[in-house]
């Protein structure tokens, strides 16, 4: 299964190398949409610093949907969803690869908006061991669930609508969780956060699980 | 020997129509079969139920030894389908695209490499973005990543579409030196004349049901052209291509008569289903 899941993702991130979509318009629209929230809550400042966890995790996620869209259609072109079925690649295998290329993109996509949080909002980085362990919790979380969210709804004619629509609730606890582990660790109390971390975790493990269990299913019924 | 192909009364739906009606084919193994009839036939569907992609809802189906579509999986590791979409990725190369559904098929580096040489791509157009190959390019590719995959049961549908003359002689001489291997071929294609030239007997196909078949003239003698007895159809391998394919040697004699691996009259191997 593991070879099977570094091929795929292997496929996946030499695509998004040569194509720059990450680059070039994924990466622009979420630093973009930190922008749009400085210049928004800009004029009270307080308001802006006390919502930097938030307002971080929110873009990330927006940024994510585009991520996973895109990931999803990779599958869906010309008879690739077909030429997977008839190939020998294991279903979990292909659910891995998606999730860990999504999941690579989206943590280089990350350390961008850190910068740009602590250079826009002035955010002081603090409880570095925390803020480490959210971001690869949250985002295998974001993976896994978009990956098999990707995958459902694979085959529809409303697929780019309707993935958001359906993924963002799930998403909820993963945007609570991150905000609130980024709160603990930039408000100089980590110990608080580690509880929200695990929750990430655990949500991470759940739809990882999920995902390699029910992706045979999906390849077969979309 | 059981044949390669069973099918008796199959029944498949696309959605809630009924692409197949109640299909009766054997192929044996070795044989080059042609499908043919109008648009809407049932000929991408009954290739799409030989790989194991539609499952068949009612009647037998045996493909390769394997029950359908209980045993779809197994059958899908054993056959190759080209069909009307080139499944490439369009931002990977030519050797991207092959290297990595060759090793989705667990191809080795060396018949990835064999197969990008056997269709012409081991030049400078290996490194080439798929995006920015011609339509036959692609359809090259395609036809590399099946052969990487060295199936046992060819699907073509409507394999010379889009091909020049020269891919067209290349194709059909991979396709002899498949079978001379001892693979199988099914191939859908409205380009009779040389379909027919490739195949050992066809059958026709309307409404989803198999109609009376048609003898093809061959120019070729029952076991003239291979240690198995197989006609390969009147049209030898294009100049290069043998060299670089190893097709079929050029026909020893020439008849109108149909022969099939078991040597019988081809034409009667399909009762007609009405």
């Amino acid at each position: 299964m593991w070879r099977d899941a570094a091929l795929v993702a292997g496929r996946d991130l030499r695509v998004e190398a040569r194509s720059r979509v990450t680059l070039q318009q994924v990466g622009p629209f979420a630093l973009l949409v930190l922008i749009l929230f400085a210049f928004a809550l800009d004029p009270a400042r307080q308001t802006l610093e006390r919502a930097t966890p938030g307002l971080y995790w929110v873009t990330v996620l927006f940024s994510a949907l585009l991520a996973l869209a895109r990931s999803a259609a990779l599958d869906e072109t010309d008879g690739v969803r077909d030429a997977l079925r008839l190939s020998a690649l294991e279903p979990a295998g292909v659910f891995a690869g998606k999730a860990l290329a999504v999941a690579a993109e989206l943590l280089a996509l990350e350390l961008v908006l850190g910068i740009g949080v602590i250079i826009l909002y002035g955010a002081e980085p603090a409880g570095i061991g925390l803020l480490v362990a959210t971001c690869v919790s949250a985002t295998a979380a974001i993976a896994a669930t978009g990956t098999l969210y990707g995958a459902l709804v694979s085959g529809l004619r409303v697929r780019e609508t309707l993935l958001p629509l359906l993924l963002l609730p799930v998403l909820a606890p993963v945007l609570l969780g991150a905000t609130r582990a980024f709160e603990a660790a930039l408000g100089g109390a980590p110990a608080d956060g580690w509880p929200w971390c695990g929750l990430l975790a655990a949500f991470a493990v759940l739809y990882s699980v999920a995902g390699a269990a029910a992706y045979g299913t999906l390849l077969e019924g979309s | 020997m059981e044949p390669v192909v069973h099918l008796r009364g199959t029944v498949a739906l696309l959605g809630r129509f009924p692409a197949l009606a109640g299909i009766d084919l054997d192929v044996l193994r070795g044989e080059i079969v042609l499908l043919r009839g109008p648009n809407g036939a049932g000929k991408t569907t009954l290739l799409r139920v030989l790989a194991g992609l539609v499952p068949p809802v009612r009647g037998e189906a045996r493909v390769l030894g394997h029950s359908l579509p209980a045993e779809a999986r197994a059958v899908r590791r054993r056959v190759g389908l080209l069909g009307h979409a080139t499944a490439l990725f369009e931002e990977l190369t030519a050797a991207d695209n092959v290297g990595f559904w060759g090793r989705a098929c667990r191809a080795s580096t060396d018949e990835i490499e064999a197969a990008l040489g056997l269709v012409g791509l081991d030049g400078r157009l290996r490194d080439v973005a798929v995006s920015r190959l011609s339509a036959g390019q692609r359809r090259r590719t395609s036809l590399a990543c099946l052969l990487a995959r060295r199936p046992e049961l060819w699907l073509l549908d409507e394999p010379h579409a889009g091909l020049d003359n020269d891919a067209r002689d290349l194709l059909d001489g991979l396709v002899r030196q498949a079978v001379d291997q001892g693979a199988t071929v099914v191939l859908s294609s409205h380009e009779l004349d040389r379909a027919q030239a490739l195949a050992h007997r066809e059958v026709g196909l309307a409404g989803g049901i198999t109609t009376p078949p048609t003898r093809i003239a061959r120019d070729t003698a029952p076991g003239a052209n291979g240690p198995d007895g197989l006609a390969r159809g009147k049209a030898g391998p294009a100049p290069g291509v043998a060299d670089r394919v190893g097709a079929a040697g050029p026909a020893a004699g020439r008849s109108e008569h149909e022969t099939t691996p078991d040597g019988s009259d081809g034409v009667s191997e399909v009762p007609y289903v009405a």
